[in-house]
């Protein structure tokens, strides 16, 4: 599908897909109870939020910024839902107006950024603490549980006895939305261009502000729309849901071969990078590895997959250097002698 | 001043049959070059020729696959820039990088500042010991002053007063005049001259070609990788030294079309950025190539930025065929169809870890569309279109911009800009920094597109492309224009006193 130009380089996404496809085959292979179709829709549910807000964060780090506060928007939005159902709303109205609240929540973050110049990093973790601060606000220390049966099946449920979850059909067409979106439009496009280098993107006539300001905003919604979603998966509407979600994002776009530093990527490694610790996460867990070891394997991945692209293209290099060497050059005659 | 001859003085530094690989590129080839105390040498070359990698050998930043590099007649090795410094060895980059908010007594003497008892620094010392580099090279700056906000050409003076502090003996000077004014180069030329009259050995590398002529004493010419001679300049001229350079007769430097200007294309009516220019009004007509020349800071890329939307302006308008312009709105003004190749083409012209076919394909978002999405079929071929008219010369289309020499970038900004078709392009100093080769091509093409009625604004800090390439010279100076000089009377005189503000015009 993409093809940014790492021409001839290994490339890390698709590392991280073959990595992914090892992880599954040897699981399915060794860890006991891992092949069977209760819990492999137990894995993609619970990656699913995680993935969710995954492809949004992608596009805005191949832009060249990055929202942390997606973890609280989906908390609020979360909280805000407990706390209108409370009151007797029905589900029906109450999901809208979550959702026009992540698009706010967005468009905070885009506007300080783009209208105030600030960086993105400092603005959203100011905003992590403010919105998460609000949903305490809303609905205190509640837990939300009694939503209606329909919806808590949808979002807990799979269809059938398949492995496939009802909510991952819904997701799989936002994932192939947002690859065209990335990878075929020129919006997309010039979302590289601006990653790569703004000022070259703004002497282009690309909208850089107009560009990132529609990007944090799809990711308020994409953040709240995961907020409801979470809340109903999980039975559970509480202010602190999805707490630290947002670092979990971000470590699996990274491992997904993202750059930090804006223009490079596909969201296909992105969401290679998503399900592969959603993998090894469940694995460990099947494993009865403690929940702080998971941690430390999960702070290594994210070292490794800043590193891991590094190396590839250095390998890359390598290798044409070589090839380089071992051909045939004629010597000249010296033109001073 | 002793007169540089092989059987006079020996050379303080020598080449001998240095030969440097990268891959399967061969960048030098068996050069020879050898550096007398009290010469000028300037190092000819096209872009990619070889210069870089051999002033970075002779920096010590590579190290040499084959041959010998003798200081003093003795065979030396550098294992990096600290032993090349060491041995007496600056260079002058055409960018110097000191730190802005050290003052430039503290740029100088970084890490190695006279101390006083127990290890505290010597600010007295240090400051006097800048004065008399100062003195030394016969210009006034303050040693106090912070770095930052300092002229490029005042940056380059503290790096070689940084040079002579370590006593080099031997100063490489990379495209020094780069980024100078005529004054400036005055100045410079001012210093050169000095520390050759106090021994020093001065390799000189500048794309001007008369610049050689007038500070330097001999030249080495270097082509695609390969020694082709070191010789005396006197009795040489411009021609032969271009022929030696691109191995054959070049065409004409300035190839200007005379046209007929058509209708105005382009009007701005008393523009004003405040701080920046003020009440700027000119036309350009459709055919018409019009320079705008002026210092280094006299607002004129400010202008264009503008014009252009990069930046807002706060009175004033601007007209494009008649259609007027959006403050701050580049989208808008392409839709009309401006164009603007910006000054700066590594950091605003190109994405550079981009490929050539994207980034030709930047200027194209809108019109390489099938149903919404890219059509990747037509951005290929329109980027291969321009690519092969323009001749850039590259091995595939999906490489990085960033693989190509400079003169081949310069013409991917230009095939960018050209494939929109605009009725206005503004060019912002189009060949700063290409070889005369390239040079001679844009020039050509500059003017082959006035002839089919594109209405030309060409910035440029390089007169004789103004007086060879303009129908008509505007002149700005502190923000404002101040002259408008028809071809038939610009000369270098009447620009510069109207760039300088001498003269009203």
């Amino acid at each position: 599908m993409a093809d940014f130009s790492l021409s001839r380089a290994i490339r890390w996404d698709t590392v991280v897909g073959a990595l992914l496809i090892v992880v599954l085959l040897l699981s399915f292979g060794t860890v006991d109870g891992f092949g069977n179709a209760l819990n492999l829709s137990f894995l993609i549910g619970n990656t699913l939020p995680i993935a969710m807000i995954a492809l949004p964060m992608t596009l805005l780090v191949v832009s060249g910024e990055i929202d942390l506060s997606v973890a609280s928007t989906a908390g609020l939005s979360g909280a805000v839902m407990g706390a209108l159902w409370n009151q007797g709303m029905t589900i029906e109205t109450i999901i809208p107006i979550c959702l026009v609240l992540g698009v706010v929540c967005g468009l905070i973050n885009g506007l300080l950024v783009t209208r105030l110049g600030l960086p993105s990093l400092a603005v959203t973790i100011g905003t992590l603490a403010a919105y998460r601060g609000i949903a305490q606000i809303v609905l205190g220390s509640d837990a939300v549980t009694d939503f209606p049966t329909q919806y808590l099946d949808f979002a807990a449920g799979r269809i059938g006895d398949t492995f496939i979850p009802y909510a991952f059909l819904p997701f799989l067409v936002l994932l192939a939305i947002a690859v065209v979106a990335l990878h075929a439009t020129p919006f997309g496009r010039s979302i590289f261009a601006t990653g790569a280098s703004e000022e070259a993107a703004r002497f282009a006539g690309i909208r850089v502000k107009r560009q990132k300001l529609i990007l944090f905003t799809v990711t308020g919604l994409m953040a709240s729309l995961t907020g409801i979603f979470w809340a109903l998966h999980y039975a559970s509407a509480r202010y602190d849901n999805a707490t630290g979600l947002e670092l979990s994002v971000v470590a699996a776009v990274l491992l997904g071969g993202i750059d930090f530093d804006g223009g490079k990527g596909t969201l296909g490694g992105a969401i290679a990078g998503v399900f592969l610790l959603g993998a090894l996460q469940n694995v460990m867990s099947l494993q009865d590895v403690s929940a702080q070891s998971q941690i430390v394997v999960t702070g290594v991945l994210l070292v490794l997959s800043v590193l891991g692209p590094r190396v590839a293209r250095q390998i890359s290099v390598a290798r044409a250097g070589r090839r380089a060497a071992s051909a045939p050059v004629s010597k000249a005659p010296s033109p001073a002698s | 001043m002793t007169h540089p001859s092989t059987t006079g003085p020996a050379p303080v530094l020598a080449l001998r049959d240095i030969s440097k690989s990268f891959g399967a590129v061969r960048a030098l080839r068996d050069v020879s070059l050898e550096l007398f105390p009290g010469e000028v040498h300037a190092l000819a070359g096209e872009n990619g020729a070889g210069k870089s990698t051999l002033i970075k050998t002779l920096a010590g930043v590579h190290r040499p696959d084959a041959g010998q590099v003798l200081l003093d007649g003795e065979p030396v090795v550098f294992h990096g820039p600290g032993d090349a410094r060491d041995a007496g060895i600056a260079v002058i980059y055409q960018e110097p990088t000191l730190f802005p908010d050290l003052s430039i007594a503290e740029n100088i003497f970084m890490s190695r500042r006279p101390r006083r008892a127990l290890g505290r620094i010597d600010h007295r010392a240090t400051h006097e010991a800048t004065l008399a580099l100062m003195q030394r090279l016969g210009v006034e700056l303050d040693p106090d002053r912070p770095a930052r906000g300092l002229s490029i050409a005042d940056q380059q003076i503290v790096e070689i007063a940084k040079a002579l502090s370590f006593d080099a003996r031997v100063l490489i000077m990379d495209e020094p005049t780069a980024a100078l004014t005529g004054s400036e180069v005055a100045r410079l030329f001012g210093v050169v001259r000095t520390l050759r009259e106090q021994g020093a050995a001065v390799l000189f590398i500048s794309h001007r070609l008369e610049e050689i002529f007038q500070i330097c004493k001999r030249v080495t010419t270097l082509r695609d990788g390969a020694w082709i001679a070191s010789e005396p300049l006197d009795g040489m001229t411009e021609d032969d030294l271009v022929r030696r350079m691109v191995g054959r007769d070049l065409d004409e430097l300035y190839p200007k079309q005379d046209v007929q200007p058509g209708e105005v294309a382009l009007s701005v009516r008393r523009l004003t950025r405040e701080g920046v220019f003020t009440d700027v009004s000119f036309d350009v007509r459709r055919g018409e190539i019009v320079g705008l020349a002026g210092l280094v800071g006299a607002g004129r890329t400010e202008v264009a930025r503008a014009v252009f939307g990069i930046d807002r302006w706060d009175a004033g308008e601007v007209e494009v065929d008649g259609r007027k312009l959006t403050s701050g709105a580049p989208s808008t003004a392409m839709a009309s169809g401006l164009a603007l190749v910006p000054e700066d083409r590594r950091a605003q012209g190109l994405v550079m870890d981009m490929s050539i076919e994207r980034n030709i394909g930047l200027t194209g978002l809108r019109t390489t569309v099938k149903a919404g999405l890219m059509d990747r079929g037509a951005e290929r071929s329109r980027s291969l279109d321009w690519a092969v008219k323009l001749q850039v010369k590259y091995a595939r289309i999906a490489d990085t911009v960033n693989t190509l020499s400079g003169g081949n970038q310069q013409k991917v900004v230009l095939a960018k800009w050209l494939a929109t078709g605009p009725r206005v392009l503004i060019v912002d100093e189009p060949t700063r920094g290409i070889d005369v080769g390239t040079k001679a091509e844009v020039h050509r093409l500059l003017s082959e597109l006035a002839a089919d009625g594109v209405a030309v604004l060409m910035i440029s800090s390089d007169l004789p492309e103004i007086l060879g390439m303009a129908d008509r010279v505007l002149v700005m100076h502190e923000g404002r224009l101040t002259a408008e000089i028809p071809r038939s009377e610009a000369t270098e005189e009447t620009v510069m006193a109207a760039a300088t503000g001498r003269a009203a015009a």
